[in-house]
């Protein structure tokens, strides 16, 4: 494993119960995801493309295989273990946004800083840098039911990164949004990646994300079949 | 402090669903609070009232002496003997004497306890020194308003009053009511005639007897008085401690309906909350919170429920409280129709015992139906309640 690899998995099986039958999600995956990549799992529905980003979140629990996340194991992890690992080092952004509905603009970017005990001071200036980058520093006080899908998505992102980690995995991160929108997240997200260096992995079959991916990883029916470097066509 | 601040502001963010518990919560806190301060205050009060017009600081019974046994009554009296007779000069008692008779007020006959009691003392707190009334021809009565009212006499009314003496000739006289009191204890009313002990032990030609005799109520009953049987507050309040325990499970019933009603809003609004917001669960899981503190802040929220609900009747109920406190509430019916001592009014107390008893128990009892239902929580996948399913 490389110095600098944020992701290694190793053969890795996932197996889920259905009814009286069993079904594989994953079959034997290998992949391994460098410091600031800026890549996407790519496929159709059903292909194991989120269970795979729930795997390397700690979400779930692979049924074979390793898996290494910033050099951890999660194999040996406990739940708390896991969760303190999302804590301090990994972001998701959600197709569904999953913003806190009763908390305002700032306090759903702020939720991550609380967990991580930072300071009031240090939680101000994170959020307030947060959502600038965002562009919604004018929507601090608003509730996630009066915002746009786009702007809903901003929140998201803005929560995301407001702990600067080393991963960022977005499921589906442009399927509710139209199309301006969607540009307008990903060159957000081309932005952060660049200046932070954080490793982006998505999962998506929407053109428009593909057209910025610098890495494309295609899995079908829980299988890699391509993975190649890719030249963004996106402006 | 991360928990408890965040189900602060997810209760506030949750607005109509949080104050519609909070404020059913706070009923039910008022309403415990209240029914059992009534209740405590009914209880004290008979206790009060029976101790200053009755009984006073404890008795001591002629040997013979069965207030429940009207045969016995005409032969349970007797002389003092030293040690009462002792305190009785030193005015730390009294004797009074207690013989069966008729009162027969316009023709009518009314059986009556005929009651002798000095009428200078000061032992209990009934008017006895109109007592002291020496109506032309006629015996000095005092009775109590229940009396009056029942068998139609007034102040200055006369009616003929026949006992037996103690050797078994009846003898009849005219008394003329010299007093009506104003008495809330109805077994010194009800059925009762107060005279002039002297007078009555002439009457019944029992010179120094007495049947009982009443001690202060800053005195100590002392084991030695004869063979007169010592009476405390826990035997002559009896009839009371026996109607509080009769009426503990129906009280208890009450809190415990009231409890529920408490309970049951914040756990369905937790059961409801945790099918409602598995999103959010999983939501809270991907940021990095693990499964015990979600479960923790699932529970401190319903927890914050009791918070709020005790500021909350801080704020209304307290005001009222001590409203009903200071001024009491009126009882439309006689506590004599139902065998209870009991006032005009009622008046509640609020012991520190039952503020904090109660707070304490609807605290525990609101913590334990939110941590219930969170439970839940920590069986959840966090990759399913992301989707919105159920664990």
């Amino acid at each position: 494993m490389s110095a600098d690899s944020a992701i290694q998995i190793e053969s890795l099986v996932k197996h889920f119960p259905m009814g009286g039958s069993v079904v594989e999600a994953l079959k034997g995956v290998n992949l391994a995801l460098g410091a600031g990549e800026f890549a996407g799992l790519v496929g159709p529905s059903g292909s194991g493309k989120t269970t795979l980003l729930n795997i390397i979140g700690g979400l779930d629990s692979p049924t074979q295989g390793s898996v290494r996340v910033l050099g951890e194991d999660l194999a040996n992890k406990t739940h708390k273990q896991l969760a303190d690992l999302r804590k301090e080092h990994i972001g998701f952004i959600f197709q569904t946004f999953n913003l806190l509905p009763v908390y305002t603009v700032f306090e759903n970017v702020e939720f991550p800083l609380l967990l991580l005990n930072r300071t009031n001071g240090e939680r101000q200036k994170a959020v307030d840098e947060a959502l600038e980058r965002v562009g919604l520093s004018h929507k601090t006080k608003a509730r996630p039911a009066t915002l746009s899908g786009g702007e809903s998505q901003r929140v998201a992102i803005a929560r995301a990164i407001v702990k600067q980690p080393s991963i960022i995995l977005a499921d589906e991160p442009t399927a509710n949004l139209d199309a301006e929108n969607s540009h307008n997240i990903m060159r957000i997200l081309v932005e952060l990646n660049e200046d932070n260096s954080t490793s982006f992995l998505f999962s998506t079959h929407d053109e428009k994300v593909m057209a910025y991916l610098r890495r494309t990883i295609h899995l079908v029916d829980g299988n890699i079949t391509s993975d190649e470097v890719t030249t963004p066509s996106a402006p | 402090m991360l928990i408890p601040k965040l189900a602060q502001r997810n209760l506030i963010g949750a607005g109509a669903r949080t104050w519609l518990n909070v404020v059913t919560t706070s009923l039910a806190l008022f309403m415990i609070v209240f029914a059992s301060g009534m209740y405590d205050g009914m209880i004290a009060y008979t206790k009060r009232v029976t101790v200053a017009t009755e009984i006073g600081g404890g008795q001591y019974w002629h040997p013979a002496y069965d207030p429940d046994d009207p045969f016995s009554i005409d032969d349970s009296h007797g002389l003092l003997p030293d040690e009462l007779r002792q305190i009785v000069r030193r005015g730390e008692a009294m004797p009074i004497l207690v013989v069966q008779g008729a009162a027969y007020p316009a023709g009518r006959v009314l059986p009556v306890m005929i009651r002798g009691i000095p009428p200078q003392q000061s032992i209990i707190d009934l008017p006895t020194q109109v007592l002291q009334a020496q109506p032309d021809g006629a015996l000095p009565v005092l009775m109590g308003q229940g009396m009056a009212r029942l068998s139609e006499l007034e102040k200055g009314d006369r009616f003929v009053l026949r006992w037996r003496d103690v050797h078994g000739s009846y003898d009849a006289r005219d008394a003329e009511v010299v007093g009506i009191m104003d008495v809330e204890n109805f077994k010194v009313d009800l059925g009762q005639v107060w005279l002039p002990l002297e007078l009555l032990r002439t009457m019944v030609d029992v010179p120094g007897h007495a049947t009982y005799v009443v001690i202060g109520a800053d005195e100590a009953l002392t084991a030695a008085s004869g063979e007169w049987v010592p009476r405390d507050h826990i035997f002559l309040l009896q009839d009371i401690l026996n109607a509080v325990k009769a009426d503990q499970p129906y009280v208890w019933t009450l809190y415990g309906l009231l409890l529920a009603l408490a309970a049951m809003g914040i756990f369905n609004s937790q059961v409801l909350s945790i099918f409602r917001r598995r999103r959010e669960i999983g939501t809270l899981m991907s940021l990095g919170m693990h499964r015990g503190r979600v479960v923790s802040l699932f529970t401190m929220e319903g927890a914050l429920h009791s918070v709020y609900a005790l500021l909350l009747t801080i704020i209304w109920g307290a005001p009222v409280l001590y409203l009903v406190a200071t001024r009491g509430i009126p009882i439309p019916y006689d506590g004599a129709d139902i065998g209870i001592v009991m006032g005009q009014r009622m008046w509640p107390v609020y012991s520190a015992g039952l503020l904090g008893g109660t707070v304490i128990l609807v605290a525990l009892i609101v913590t334990l139906v939110s941590y219930l239902p969170s439970r839940r929580i920590a069986k959840m996948n966090p990759t399913d309640a992301l989707r919105g399913r159920a664990a």
